[in-house]
């Protein structure tokens, strides 16, 4: 492969997609996929050959289009984007293409949720199809990569996205610039890259849809990373849960390697590399990088104490380098344009832009992707449209069972690395789930912890023991039998885990406990002096109450 | 490295064997391996059974034990055969705050079983998952490796219904 042959790769499948004036895309990533658009799309394949227009009019799978709550979702050449759509509506949307729209199935695109967004992670997500690597050429795919391998060095690779500002999108946001630069520094007899696409947090789904909807971007991402700091393998370590992330990550390797892309001597420089996928098989800790490294090697997913990184000692004890999928995402937009046009996007310390998966109690639940800084308000009440059913705003939750509650107060923060720490709550890796007054904060922190403790991998005390007796004291305040002595062991426990568990698990399990009891003390006293729970979830068989 | 243990044959006639052994020998045959082939088994046989963790242990010349901790550890596998239909719950956030501790107390008191179990019959396994990363569909349901979103206690019941009556009728 060389750039010359990439340009016409690019220019053949423009050239074939100039044939088509007429172009629908269905959304088929899990969630619409979830809602059958697989016969959606079928049934519009049979229409458009059934009506011998399948030369000018094209139907094309594509990746995430962000608005999973009304999937299906269909987008068609003349700009009108459609919800819930069923197969028997096929026929309906093919006669719009030339006049006016399907009005009972049009989903306004002029709301916040999508005028809000700025996609970069995204960008190509929902408009090309994720299982053809032509179709990303066609986009400007791999001509960061390209760029990279001839026109500069290593060095200034790593220069470039130390000088954009970038940081981890896994959730602790540690300067990528700055890991790269290590690694690259560190000495082995080999280099390995990782990509951590162990997506645990439950409530986040922005690593699968990127996986998904645009495998390319992340495999491109990887390669110029193994440039940047040396490294000749790399392994992509993805949940098993993900079968068709996984079938597509699959499909894109084997493509890359068809046209020469990975493998030996990429574009006739001396740069080789390799990309192969390990299977999660289900252990929250394995986001932990050392546990990860652990689990790559075939064994149960511990982590170790730090140091040695895994920058110094990591995968087979060599150099390693880590990042999440998010962030190898950002890569390739990165050389394309320069990192100073990244650090223009964002806050003055979070640069960029963050996906945050939305759910829970709002209107409009999905992906989206925002500049940092955006308030939370925002987030809530203009992109999220609102809570529903005309009910309260109680909380929003970041970061998974690591991250906090943020309550009415924190609405007009804005959404940055530091902003939410000192919250009490941390970024995380985008989950974002709004609360209302139906849910009880006790129960939200007891549901965490019973994760945290199930999750727990058991080598150290303070999180094994620790989570047992800290969802214990949970239970009892939720079934209002707990005492204010009980009160006081969880507030020492929370002190405890914080700071002598081994990893990042532990450590950060106290944070739903100790952000719920900062601003909402008055719900842990309702439950333990006046034996009541104010939302009428606890002490109250489940059930028959929805 | 020259191996002087050779390499054992596998339990039986049974063709999916096959399977495990090309992972095996894609992993080089090494210890590291441990975690693929495992999967590889679980996808050819459903389950992880003693005869097939000794099999393994000794292909990849690793001790029982180490390949049992590994069975162990990971949720994503399982030693017990599941039920001819599957049933996953979501419990994720998003799954949880809209009602998914509903419908699993709904299908405990409709099939008797406990997250995990088969009912005796063997006719459907009752399992949850962490998050299925379905969030946008909350509270979401895995019926036979078919991804149901929105579901309440009653879609759950009708669907759970279906199968347990299949072949009565």
């Amino acid at each position: 492969m060389t750039p010359e042959e990439l340009d016409q790769i690019a220019e053949t499948e423009r050239e074939q997609q100039s044939h088509f004036t007429q172009q629908v895309n269905v959304c088929v990533a899990a969630g619409c996929l979830s809602c059958q658009s697989q016969s959606v799309k079928d049934a519009l394949d049979q229409e458009v050959a059934k009506r011998g227009s399948k030369d000018h009019c094209q139907v094309k799978g594509v990746g995430c289009m962000g608005l999973c709550s009304e999937g299906p979702l269909v987008s068609t050449s003349n700009g009108v984007l459609y919800k819930k759509v069923e197969a028997a509506d096929g026929a309906a949307i093919l006669d719009s293409l030339e006049g006016s729209p399907v009005s009972r199935l049009v989903c306004p695109t002029d709301v916040p949720f999508f005028q809000r967004q700025k996609k970069i992670v995204l960008e190509n997500s929902g408009v090309i199809d994720p299982d053809r690597i032509e179709d990303y050429i066609a986009t400007g795919g791999y001509t960061a990569l390209i760029k990279a391998l001839t026109e500069m060095t290593s060095r200034e690779v790593v220069d470039e996205v130390t000088k954009s500002g970038l940081r981890g999108r896994g959730g602790a946001g540690y300067p990528t610039g700055l890991k790269w630069s290590t690694v690259s520094k560190s000495v082995g007899t080999k280099k390995y890259v990782i990509c951590n696409a162990d997506e645990g947090d439950p409530g986040a789904f922005m690593d699968r849809s990127v996986l998904e909807s645009d495998p390319h971007r992340v495999l491109e991402g990887m390669l110029i990373a193994g440039y940047a700091v040396g490294a000749s393998e790399a392994y992509i370590y993805v949940r098993a849960e993900y079968p068709l992330a996984i079938k597509r990550l699959r499909n894109a390797i084997r493509q890359a390697e068809r046209v020469g892309l990975l493998g030996s001597e990429i574009c006739g420089t001396r740069f080789s590399f390799r990309i192969d996928l390990r299977l999660g098989a289900g252990a929250f800790v394995c986001g932990e990088e050392t546990a990860l490294i652990a689990s790559v090697e075939g064994k149960r997913g511990t982590p170790r104490p730090r140091p040695p990184y895994p920058a110094m000692e990591g995968l087979f004890g060599e150099p390693t380098l880590i990042n999440n999928v998010e962030t190898f995402a950002n890569i390739a937009p990165i050389i394309r344009n320069g990192g100073e046009w990244y650090s223009k996007i964002g806050t003055e310390k979070s640069k960029g832009t963050k996906v945050f998966a939305l759910a829970g109690r709002v209107e409009n639940t999905g992906l989206v992707e925002v500049p940092m800084g955006i308030s939370l308000r925002e987030m809530v009440y203009e992109i999220g449209g609102g809570i529903p059913e005309g009910r309260k705003f109680k909380a929003v939750q970041t970061g998974g069972p690591s991250g906090g509650c943020l309550p009415t107060e924190c609405l007009d923060m804005p959404v940055d690395y530091e902003s939410l720490a000192k919250a009490g709550s941390i970024m995380g890796s985008g989950g974002m789930i709004v609360m209302d007054e139906t849910s009880c904060m006790v129960d939200v922190a007891k549901y965490f912890m019973d994760f945290c403790m199930t999750e727990s991998c058991g080598k150290c005390i303070p999180c094994r023991v620790g989570t047992y007796q800290m969802h214990r004291i949970l239970t009892a305040i939720g079934n209002m039998t707990a005492t204010e002595q009980d009160l006081r062991m969880l507030e020492e426990l929370c002190d405890l885990l914080k700071h002598t568990s081994l990893c990042g698990l532990g450590q950060s399990a106290p944070n739903p406990v100790v952000s719920t009891l900062r601003s909402f003390a008055e719900e842990y006293r309702a439950h333990i002096q006046e034996k009541k729970c104010p939302a009428g979830v606890c002490g109250q068989p489940v059930g028959e109450t929805v | 490295m020259p191996s002087y243990v050779a390499k054992p044959t596998p339990p039986n006639q049974d063709k999916r064997w096959k399977l495990v052994d090309a992972t095996i020998r894609r992993q080089g045959g090494q210890a590291r391996g441990l975690i693929e082939t495992l999967h590889t088994v679980q996808e050819a046989f459903g389950y992880l059974d003693e005869q097939a963790l000794r099999y393994v242990a000794m292909s990849l010349r690793v001790p029982l034990s180490r390949a049992y901790g590994v069975a162990t550890f990971y949720h994503f596998f399982t030693l017990k055969p599941a039920g001819e239909h599957t049933c996953v719950i979501c419990m994720g956030t998003a799954c949880y705050i809209k009602g998914a501790p509903q419908l699993l107390d709904a299908v405990q008191r409709d099939l008797g079983i406990t997250p995990g179990e088969t009912t005796p019959d063997k006719k459907v396994s009752l399992l949850t998952a962490r998050c299925l990363g379905s969030c946008g569909l909350a509270p979401a349901v895995v019926y036979d490796q078919e991804v149901a979103g929105k579901v309440g206690p009653a879609g759950i019941r009708e669907h759970l219904k279906k199968w347990t009556t299949q072949h009565d009728a």
